[in-house]
């Protein structure tokens, strides 16, 4: 299903954008960094998709029940597509995220907690 | 509008507050969240009056969605709902999922300001179909 942007001229909207980010936290994609994952996927308009490979299969970002079914491990790394208006913004966003660990943004604490 | 708050409803205060404090840790504050557990002799159970108070302590006017684990929190929550005033009792609903995942994905469904029917739903998809 194509998302329908109503503030969005369409052929902005069919734009893919893509990024990546190497796993370098010790747990991967477990929960706790599942939960932060889809929290941030959702503070941007734009549609966000992840995966393994760079072809899919992709798994939607916002989707709390499928990020937390999703298996990733230290050391792989997540593909990301997304599309929108602020697609650009949501994939820098996510990417930066994932590439310091899923650590919360300012509270000064890179170590996030085992679960 | 503010976020659909959660509520955990087990036989176990243990298991309602451990519940509670993984929403709490791993989801955060932007979610009202409340949990009971427990009958008022102070042995497994639950009770509707505290159910009540637990609903009114997650309010929100986005609505409410419970968790609850086996058979009488079940019945119980659904008699603590309709008792609730009208104009309340519309926006709670029960979630048929698992009380700890069910909470926790519901929580993350709301905390990113999700409707009362999506949170539902987000915590449903976790039961098997």
């Amino acid at each position: 299903m194509t998302p329908f942007f109503p503030h969005d001229p369409v052929p902005k909207n069919n734009v893919m954008h893509t990024g990546s980010a190497l796993l370098t936290n010790d747990v991967g994609l477990h929960a706790r960094p599942s939960v932060k994952l889809t929290q941030l996927a959702k503070r941007f308009g734009a549609h966000v998709e992840f995966s393994l490979a760079k072809n899919g299969p992709w798994v939607d970002a916002k989707s709390p029940v499928k990020v937390m079914r999703f298996k990733a491990a230290k050391g792989e790394t997540l593909h990301f597509r997304a599309s929108g208006s602020d697609a650009t913004e949501a994939l820098a966003a996510i990417v930066a995220l994932v590439e310091r660990g899923f650590a919360t943004d300012g509270d000064g604490s890179s170590q996030t907690p085992q679960v | 509008m503010a976020n659909v708050g959660i509520v955990i409803v087990s036989h176990s205060p243990k298991i309602a507050e451990g519940a509670a404090d993984m929403v709490r840790q791993m989801v955060g504050d932007s979610v009202p969240l409340a949990w009971t557990g427990g009958n008022p002799e102070g042995g497994l159970g639950t009770d509707v009056a505290s159910i009540i108070e637990a609903i009114g302590r997650a309010w929100s006017d986005a609505g409410v969605a419970v968790l609850v684990d086996l058979g009488g929190a079940e019945t119980n929550t659904e008699m603590a709902i309709d008792m609730l005033e009208s104009g309340r009792r519309e926006k709670v609903v029960v979630c048929e999922a698992p009380v700890v995942e069910g909470a926790v994905m519901a929580a993350t469904e709301a905390s990113g300001g999700a409707t009362l029917d999506a949170v539902r739903r987000t915590a449903e998809e976790l039961s098997p179909t």
